[in-house]
């Protein structure tokens, strides 16, 4: 028998007993289904954390100042000693053209005033190239200009947090705040970019002039001239990333006068790494959800294997006649084997209809990302045939080793 | 009518044996040392009371089963190096069965009942179910082509049964108690259809154990015991 007419017998032997096979077909369904929800669940999560990374910048570096030494031997916080400077900043951009972006930065706490609002929030003070390495965009007015750099300008740019806490619905751009004591003019708004990758709210920040920072914001702590807290800079491509680092160390441990075999002032910070611990717990997670799709998928099976095994047994008269008038053991495997493919592939279809709108669903009303692909649904229907042809085998085997003559006399 | 002409053998068994449980307490000696020859054209019967190896015979001859011992040849094939696919190819293209239950499959009309056996021979659909309207008509059952089996009458749904055996154009018709669940009557028209075959040139073989229904055959042999014995030819 051709292919063609294995499926037409075993369609036509489906139909007769639609019920049972719709009935059978339902543990496909709901596996396949499951399949496809769950998988485009931990698709959309993993996508979320690959844009999550990206936003941070999977193509950036933080270079933080070195830990000090306190009396005793005691370790100070990184960032405690300022053993960066503006200078270093220069040197990186000078020499290592894999960088496309570098800005120094100092940061502190600080009270922001508007009449008779309030609120506590961070200071940077930084450089030109910051709002590019930290893909900050500019929500109203103007970003600052080379003389707010240069001259110290009292410019401030709000985070969304603070406009919302001193403004309100207000325009803010043109409005005067007090950083602490001084009084500062907003020039500008930042987009908001939500909450970060560790939950906390990255709009919660001012942003001023670098040298404004060092003169107006950083108070009584005393500054080396040119000192910064953090260098961030950008490579162009993400794959030049590591080597950039490399690069970028030895670079500081050149102008620092770094003996070798003693340790850096500096840390080099790669946020992709950290990132990537986020995304093996997103994996584990979609593994986890798989096997439970793929458990489902087995008893779906095992419901499939067990119908054919009863079909065997009642039709085991047809059997033995299709045998007397020339059904060879493979005929009859192969008719056994293509119906149970053929309720798996059904209820494959069916699932892959019912998995894509369960999937949309949650996308839409759950508060999962859900990611849905081509190579997910065509894996999920390739599932479902090798579940028919997995659990059909037994039985369609069994009625294959029949015996014509035994089979003939059943009754 | 044994004829001095010897036709073509179309069965030729040489002590033929069969053994059931061979070794065991439960050992059956079901066929012992049958030589048979039939030639083609032939119209034989073979008759005896159940327990007899009729069935067993039968079974043999239609190539569902291997002799234990002996030889075989259908039209010319020794049976006994068969495996079990080869012997399927066997019946598909010597052997038509006609059983006495008709074993038609319920759910299929009379047309695709008769034209399930060539799907296996990969005869293409169409020229399938032409071959099959052929064979209703031969039957005298063309109009009744697309009724389902519990639409037709016992007489009917034989001469169905009869229509499918006939499909492949077999080498022999075996028909095991073809007559036993009709009224007479109705028997009597489907061994006037065996003649009319016969008269065609189909080898039939027919198993009974009704004496009335053997006349039909050129000749009869009675099993006994395992052992074939010759009747006497007819009057």
């Amino acid at each position: 028998m051709n292919v063609m007419e294995v499926l037409r017998t075993a369609a036509f032997a489906l139909r007769g007993n639609w019920m049972r096979s719709a009935l059978t077909s339902l543990g496909v369904i709901i596996g396949i289904a499951a399949v496809i929800v769950m998988v485009s669940v931990g698709q959309g999560t993993q996508a979320e954390i690959d844009k999550l990374v990206s936003g941070l910048g999977s193509n950036r570096l933080d270079i933080s100042s070195g830990s000090g030494v306190g009396g005793g031997g005691v370790r100070l916080a990184a960032g405690s000693r300022y053993t960066l400077s503006v200078d270093d900043a220069d040197a990186i951009r000078k020499e290592i053209p894999e960088v496309q972006y570098v800005a120094s930065s100092l940061r502190g706490g600080i009270q922001v005033v508007s009449g008779e609002n309030n609120w506590s929030t961070q200071w940077q003070g930084v450089q030109t190239d910051w709002f590019d390495i930290n893909d900050w965009i500019i929500a109203s007015g103007q970003p600052f200009e080379s003389r707010d750099y240069s001259g110290a300008s009292k410019s401030v740019i709000l985070g969304d947090t603070v406009r919302q806490q001193l403004f309100g619905d207000q325009d803010a751009v043109g409005q005067t705040v007090r950083l602490g004591r001084v009084p500062f003019t907003v020039i500008a708004t930042l987009k908001p970019k939500g909450q970060g990758g560790f939950g906390q709210d990255q709009d919660d920040l001012v942003v001023v002039p670098l040298e404004t920072a060092r003169r107006r914001l950083s108070g009584s702590t005393a500054l080396p001239p040119g000192a910064v807290q953090q260098i961030s800079l950008g490579v162009g491509r993400a794959e030049d990333l590591s080597y950039a680092q490399g690069e970028v160390e030895a670079l500081l441990r050149q102008r620092h006068r770094i003996q070798p075999g003693d340790d850096d002032d500096f840390n080099v910070r790669n946020i992709s790494e950290i990132v990537a611990t986020r995304t093996q717990t997103t994996r584990l997670m979609s593994l986890l959800l798989g096997a439970v799709a793929g458990i489902s998928l087995i008893v779906g099976g095992i419901g499939i294997m067990n119908i054919m095994l009863v079909s065997v047994t009642e039709r085991i008269r047809e059997i033995g006649l299709r045998m007397a008038v020339g059904a060879g053991p493979g005929d009859i495997r192969r008719q056994f084997l293509a119906e149970a493919m053929l309720i798996s592939l059904i209820g494959g279809v069916i699932g892959i209809l019912l998995g894509i709108v369960g999937a949309l669903l949650v996308g839409k009303f759950g508060s999962l990302p859900v990611a849905l692909n081509g190579k997910v649904v065509a894996l999920a229907a390739g599932f479902s045939v090798a579940t028919g042809l997995f659990f059909g085998y037994y039985p369609a085997r069994k009625a294959s080793l029949l015996d014509p003559i035994e089979a003939l006399r059943q009754q | 009518m044994i004829g001095t002409e010897q036709p073509a053998a179309v069965i030729e068994t040489s002590q033929l044996g069969k053994v059931y449980s061979p070794g065991s307490a439960a050992e059956v000696v079901a066929l012992r040392d049958v030589d048979l020859r039939v030639g083609r054209g032939e119209f034989v019967a073979i008759m005896g009371p159940s327990g007899s190896g009729k069935s067993t015979l039968m079974n043999l001859i239609g190539c569902l089963d291997t002799p234990s011992s002996g030889r075989y040849l259908c039209d010319g094939v020794d049976v006994a190096t068969l495996d079990a696919e080869q012997r399927a190819d066997l019946r598909l293209r010597k052997i038509g069965f006609v059983f006495q239950g008709f074993n038609l499959l319920p759910r299929m009309s009379a047309l695709e009942n008769v034209a399930m056996p060539l799907g296996y021979a990969n005869t293409p659909r169409l020229e399938r179910l032409q071959r099959a309207r052929d064979a209703l008509e031969s039957v005298n059952l063309g109009e009744r082509a697309n009724h389902r089996p519990s639409e037709l009458s016992g007489g009917q749904q034989q001469r169905v049964a009869i229509a499918r055996a006939l499909i492949n154009h077999p080498a022999i018709l075996l028909a095991d108690e073809p007559t036993g669940a009709l009224d007479s009557k109705t028997g009597m028209e489907i061994l006037a259809l065996f003649d009319r075959l016969r008269d065609a040139g189909l080898t039939v073989v027919l198993i009974t154990h009704a004496a009335d229904v053997a006349t039909h055959a050129d000749r009869t042999f009675e099993m006994r015991d395992g052992e074939l014995h010759p009747q006497a030819a007819h009057a």
